[in-house]
Formats: C-alpha cells, structure tokens, sequence
C-alpha cells in the first residue's frame, strides 16, 4: 500500500507543478513621465498642417451637471470592479502608445504566413475586400509590417500634437484633481486630461487598423473597449475626454488612410508580365536573375514596394543619394568568393552561430525584423520615461525610418535581381527560411541599419549597444546561408544613410 | 540451458517518435536478471512525405520526404530481479529531400527509467505481472529544438511514469501500459514567438502528453515477435496553422501500429538481433512516418557466482 501512495505521489507531483512563464510585456510598470511635455503642441507634424487643422470643442465644464454624472459613473465603476478589470487597469497603465504597438506586432504574427499555392502551381492573393476568405489578408510580410508599424506610429503622433495642443489650450484638469474623493488607480498626473490621449491613441489606431487588418476588427475593437474602459476605471478620465480623445484620434487617422490609400502599396504584388520582365532584363545584362527557389515558383514579395511613397525623404533623393551601387557580378571573382564563405558556413554551423541566425531569423508567424526592432526600442523607451507624445514621436521615427529602408531596400532588389546563394550552389543548405525575393540588399540589414541609427540619436547612451545589433542582425544572415557579404555590408549603409535621415527630421522636428 | 535462456532475455523495444525521435526501452513485460546487463548499438530510420498540419493530411514540396537517422545505445542492468535501471543515449541525423532548409544532428536525450516488477501471479493458465515504471530524460547536448521538423529534439526534459500489465500464458502474451509524461518547459534562441498569441519570452510552456501502448504476441526462451499499437496525446498545445512551420508547444498525437521481434542466436545465446517496423495510422501536426529500426543486444553476466537466482522470467 505504501508502495502505491509513492506512486500516487509522484504521480501527483509530476503532473501538478505550474508552469507559468514570466512574460515581459506583463511586467511593465505604470508609465510615469519624466516631463509633460506640455508644449509639444508646436511639434512638427507628419501630414498635419498644423495642430488646428481638426477643430477641437471645448470641454463642458467641471461644474456642469453632465460632468459630476460622469465622474459618479467612475466611482461606481471602481467600486463593482472585476478582476479582470483590475487587470485591465495594470495592463494599459504601461502606456497607450506602447500598447497599440504591441498589439500591432500581435497581428503582424498572426498574418505573417504565405499562402499556399492553388492546385495548378499558382499561388492566391489576399484580398482585402474578402480578408476572411483563404488566404487571409493581409499576408503581413516585412514590407507590409514596416508600412504598418509606420502609419500607425505617425498616425498616433499627429493625432498627439495636435492633442497637446487643445490640453494646453483648454487646460482640463484630470477627474482626480477636480473631485480629491476620486481615486486614482495608476500614477497621478497634472497633464491636463482633455481630450484623453490614451483616447485619442486608441482612435487612431482603430483607424489604421482597420485598413490594415480588416478581418480582426472583433479583437481589435475588444481591445479599443479594454482600453477605454480602462483609463475610466482608473480614474485617469471622464467619459467625454475619452469620447472626445477617440473621436480626435479617429478623424487625424483618416488623414493617414487616405495617403495610405495612395501610397501605391495596394500595387506593390505586381504581375506575371512584370515579374516576368524582370527577369529577362536582368539577364539581359549578363547577369544571373534571381528566381523562385520555392515549389511550385513562388511570385517575387511585393517587387513594386521600392516605388512605394516614402516618408522622410523623396523618390528621387533614394534614387540619386541613396541607393546603392550594383553588386558584384554574378561571373566576378568577388561573387564566387562570397559564395564560397556562405557554402563553408552551410556545411557546419556552430550552435552559436545557429543560435544567432535564429535570434534575428524573424520569419514566418512572427511580428518581423521592423517588429522586432519595435520590441528592442519599446522596451528601451520604458525605461526613459517618455509621456505618451514622445513615445509616439520617437516610434513614429523609428517607424518611419523603418518603412522607408523597406522601400529603398526593395527598389534595390528588384532593380538587380539578384540570385540568392543556394540558387547558385544548390549544395548551400540554410538554418533558416530561405525568403522568396531577390538577395542583394538584405533586408534585415538594410531594417537594422535605420533602427539602429535613429535609436542611437534617441538613446545615445545605448548607440553602440543598437549598432552591434544591427551589425549582428546582419551577420544572421551569413550564419543562416542565404545572403552574401556585400548584400550585408550594403544593407548596414543604405540603412544608415536612411536612418540619417531620421535624425535630420528629429532634430528640427520641435521635440529637441 | 535454461538458466542461459533467463539471462539473455533482454527486451528493448523502440519507439520512434516522429518530431521528437524519441527511443523508449521500458516498455515490455521483461526484466533481465540481478546482476544481468545487457547493452546494444540500435539504428533506427524514420521518414514521412505527408504530414498532418493540424488536422489537414498534406505534403510540402519544400520539404520533400524528411527522414531521421537513428543510432541509439541502449542498456538494460538487473538490479534486482524485479529491479531494473535502464538508458538510452541516441544520436539523430535530420534531412528534407526537397528545398533548402538544412538537416540537423547531433546527441539528443539521455534516458534512464527505472523498472519495478510490483506483482507477478499465476492466474489462469497464465501468470499476470505488474510493472511501474518511472523515467527521466534531458538534453544531452545543445541542441535546437526551434528548427522544426529538422530539429533533432524537443529539448524538454521529460519525467514519465509507467504502469503496464503483463499476461503471458504458454507462449502467448500480452502488455498493456499507460504513460503519464512531464515535460518541462523549454528555451528557445528567440525573445519572443507566437502560438495562438504572442508571448515575450524565450521560455516556451510545453504541454504534458499521456502513451498507451499494446502489445501482443509470442515470447518464448529469449525470442519474442509481437504486434504493437501505440497512441501518444499531447496534452494540450495548439495546431500548426495553414501553410505554417511547425513549433515545439504543437499539439503532437500520433497512432503507430507495427510489428517488433527479437532473436536470440541460437549459437550464442548471448547476443541477440531486433527489429521491428511502425507505420502511423493517425496524427496531428505530425508527420505520418514509417518507421523501422534493428540492433544487435549483448547479455553480460555480472553474477556468475548466484547461479540459483530465482527467476522472474517466466520465458
């Protein structure tokens, strides 16, 4: 018997231990800003005029009927408050702009897989008319993700300039100062609180999102009521500054909606006579053209992207200033060379060198290299406690630098063509998914090389730190077997240069 | 002679998981002897075309057939009677016959278990035996479990337990065993991934699974040849969804029936030869494999001096 209970116990034991993981975006505290920031107001805007161009009402007063309901409406919400509630409160205190962010990676994930190809060899395209059709839209592969981290970065940061500036102007007390008898759950603040900024963050991004993912419009908008709900609850704000916040945020967002509209991302995907054309062209120059190592042959990623509308600078300055050079010949000594080193690293990587080559690898179902360079700097920002318009300001900048090194990369793709290593020496075998588009430059590269720069400006304390990332980020991709040298090295500097261009807007942009 | 025969019953089976390549040596109704011990080299191959990503039966043209190489050492020590220690200590082979991603391999788990022959009876005609059986496995190298389906290995370090009845009567037998198995969470090369939502970590929570297995058929003097029907659930874990990578939390089941035998060299009674062959019958974000593996086993007598033993093998 007492054999049995042994066993039971152990049975017990080995079943029953938790194994809860500690998650870091759990962990995030409260935000507390070091400055208000309360003159960002005179900002410079991304698309904006200025910050009048959406008209702002004034609040009804502290003293009014209305106001004191409103303010009822929060104490009772306190005092019936769920657990879930509770959690809620915990989860958006960290910071709206982070958060959206977040929630953005989230959906990028979710839509970052390839379709699978029709019963004739060819492949289907997400529609965005019928996103819940198979394939879903979007595939959200990393030009689209750095469009889409970008629009709703400078979408949130117009819509905060200008709510800084009906703060300043209106100067409305928070609920807690008004009434002492309200409590306040997450950390006090004399940043006036109309219209709400998390309000006018969530408003813009239910706008944007809405375009770029249009078949998650039931999480997204649970997520909008969360988040609504819970700056109430909190106590940080009365029904109408967050109605107002929201209505703000959604109007400024359209703005952003209509570039994107006209961005020529909807056009980027190309077709058969295109990708086709390409090719031939290509070679035509003497020149080994890329093509599809998948099976069946897959349809280069999105080769018009490079003609897409840029941000911080205009088509013909990425053309004339910074688009890099041809690469090596596919017949010139310089390309065997660097096809050998990539075939000695397929035959017998390292576990180290494996461990990087998965580390940066950023492919299927996750929020991309853009995201992940997203997740570096947010968990960054938390520590330098930026109010919530400095946060939007600083990702709109990583952001922004973020899709137009997309951009510029990809023009420089499709504009040579060039093979990836394995398709020349079908010996190299690779420790990561092989992309389906063009080697010369590397994305990741040409990603790190911008983020790394721009954040250094940010945070130059940490400016060595981000460019050994970039630089190992970069080198991943020679570890993973499926870029060459200069594809690398080229990357690093188009990159750079784009980032460069960041830090211009930056440093005239009112924030410095 | 006889007590020759008692010695060299030495019943490794194999069981060929088809992600993880997991080899399990406890899983019969054998004990070797006190002071017995018997060790062997086994190869095993594995490979599938078709796969089930999540429910949906598919192949993948970028990856052709994927094949896994075996070469396990097993060994199996008698304790006591009707106490066994045993291990396993594989090194696996990965490759994709299509596309480009590269084919992993290296030393994957070490196991031991630890045996128990609770009960033996005579009921019947036959002689029914009870067995618990405790195991443990870990990582014996640095392996990378995030590279699915090359990754050689889980990387979960696993506690399972055992029990399983025995009926053998004459030359006929049967084994019935149910499996609980911890797995532990892992840690993977990334800061953050995706399942069914993100997750920012590098620790992955790795669902616990249940085995049953069934076994039938002839075991006499050191020889056996049985049918085997075998089910492992993962318990809990979430599905490949469409046109994705498989990850190691995946909610991995699969039904293998096949066939395993072993024989005795009648001219050296001593070593032995195995073999045996699975096919999966049924799965979940797993690949449908066959599978077959063989080796030659070697019985070391530590206990000359006790001849007498009594015997718990009733072979």
């Amino acid at each position: 018997m007492k054999k049995r209970n042994i066993i039971y116990t152990l049975f017990v034991l080995i079943s029953s231990c938790s194994k809860d993981i500690t998650e870091r975006d759990m962990e995030f505290p409260a935000l507390k800003p070091a400055s208000l920031d309360i003159n960002a107001g005179i900002w410079k805007p991304i698309l904006l005029t200025g910050p009048t161009e959406f008209p702002l009402a004034a609040p009804i007063a502290t003293t009014s009927p209305d106001y004191i309901i409103q303010i009822n409406e929060i104490k009772s919400s306190q005092a019936s408050m769920t657990t879930a509630e509770k959690n809620a409160v915990k989860y958006w205190s960290a910071g709206a702009v982070l958060r959206w962010n977040e929630i953005m990676r989230q959906l990028v994930a979710q839509h970052n897989l390839p379709p699978y190809q029709n019963p004739d060899g060819t492949y289907p395209f997400p529609s965005a008319t019928n996103p819940l059709a198979y394939p879903l839209f979007p595939f959200a592969n990393p030009p689209y993700a750095a469009r889409a981290y970008a629009y709703l970065a400078a979408a949130q940061y117009d819509a905060l300039v200008a709510a800084w500036h009906y703060k300043k102007l209106y100067n409305r007390a928070a609920p807690y100062n008004v009434d002492p008898t309200v409590n306040c759950l997450i950390p006090k603040s004399d940043l006036p609180s109309y219209p709400s900024e998390d309000a006018v963050v969530e408003g813009a991004a239910v706008e944007i999102l809405k375009l770029l993912f249009p078949g998650d419009q039931e999480f997204i908008q649970a997520k909008a009521e969360e988040h609504k709900r819970a700056r109430l609850i909190a106590g940080a704000n009365v029904r109408s500054e967050l109605e107002a916040g929201e209505a703000f945020g959604k109007s400024i967002a359209q703005k952003f909606v209509t570039r994107a509209r006209g961005d020529r991302a909807g056009a980027a995907a190309g077709n058969q006579t295109l990708w086709t054309q390409m090719e031939q062209q290509t070679a035509a120059t003497g020149q080994t053209p890329w093509i599809s190592q998948e099976s069946p042959k897959r349809p280069p990623m999105l080769p018009l992207f490079g003609r897409v509308k840029t941000w911080l600078f205009d088509s013909l300055t990425m053309v004339t200033t910074i688009r890099p050079a041809a690469p090596p010949s596919t017949s010139s000594q310089q390309f065997k060379d660097e096809l050998t080193e990539i075939y000695n690293y397929s035959v017998n990587p390292s576990r180290e060198q494996v461990r990087i080559a998965h580390f940066w690898a950023d492919g299927l179902s996750t929020y991309t290299p853009p995201g992940h360079w997203n997740a570096i700097a947010c968990e960054d920002f938390i520590k330098q406690n930026f109010s919530e318009v400095r946060w939007a300001r600083n990702l709109g900048l990583l952001n922004m630098a973020l899709m137009d090194a997309a951009v510029t990369c990809w023009d420089a793709k499709y504009l040579y063509f060039n093979p990836r290593p394995s398709q020349i020496d079908p010996r190299i075998k690779t420790t990561t998914g092989l992309p389906n588009f063009p080697a010369y430059i590397s994305g990741h590269s040409t990603f790190s090389g911008a983020a790394a720069t721009i954040l250094g400006h940010i945070i130059p304390g940490r400016a060595a730190d981000y460019t050994n990332m970039a630089k190992e980020a970069s080198t991943s991709r020679l570890y993973g077997a499926i870029h060459y040298r200069s594809d690398c090295e080229k990357g690093i500097e188009v990159g750079n240069k784009v980032g460069d261009y960041a830090i211009a807007r930056a440093r005239t942009d009112g924030a410095e | 002679m006889k007590q020759v025969f008692k010695k060299i019953v030495c019943g490794l089976g194999l069981l060929l998981l088809i992600n993880s390549a997991k080899a399990q040596t406890d899983i019969d109704g054998v004990m070797m002897e006190k002071g017995a011990f018997c060790v062997g080299p086994m190869y095993g191959h594995s490979s599938w075309k078709n796969y089930w990503e999540g429910t949906l039966k598919r192949d993948n043209a970028n990856l052709g057939t994927v094949s896994t190489t075996m070469y396990n050492v097993m060994g199996n020590y008698g304790i006591t009677n009707k106490l066994n220690v045993l291990f396993g200590l594989p090194y696996i082979k990965t490759k994709a016959s299509a596309g480009q991603l590269k084919g992993l391999k290296g030393i994957q788990d070490l196991s031991f278990w630890i045996k128990w022959k609770a009960y033996s009876k005579k009921i019947g005609y036959g002689r029914l035996s009870v067995f618990a059986i405790g195991g443990y496995s870990l990582p014996a190298s640095d392996y990378t479990a995030d590279f699915l389906p090359m990754s050689i290995g889980l990387e979960t370090k696993t506690l399972s337990l055992r029990a399983m009845a025995d009926y053998q009567r004459g030359s006929l037998f049967a084994t019935v065993s149910g499996t609980y198995i911890r797995r532990n969470n892992i840690e993977i090369d990334r800061t953050a991934y995706y399942t069914t939502e993100m997750h920012y970590s590098n620790e992955v929570e790795m669902p616990d699974a249940a085995s049953i297995n069934v076994r039938a058929g002839y075991r006499n003097k050191g020889a056996y040849a049985e049918l085997v029907l075998d089910n492992w659930t993962t318990l809990g874990g979430f599905d490949i969804t469409r046109n994705n990578m498989p990850f190691p939390s995946n909610k991995m089941n699969a039904t293998r029936i096949g066939f395993n035998g072993k024989y005795p060299m009648p001219f050296m009674p001593q070593l032995s030869v195995v073999g045996n062959v699975f096919t999966t019958v049924a799965g979940r974000n797993m690949g449908k494999a066959i599978s077959f593996g063989t080796g030659i086993f070697y019985v070391i007598d530590f206990s000359k001096k006790e001849k007498k033993g009594s015997s718990t093998s009733k072979n």
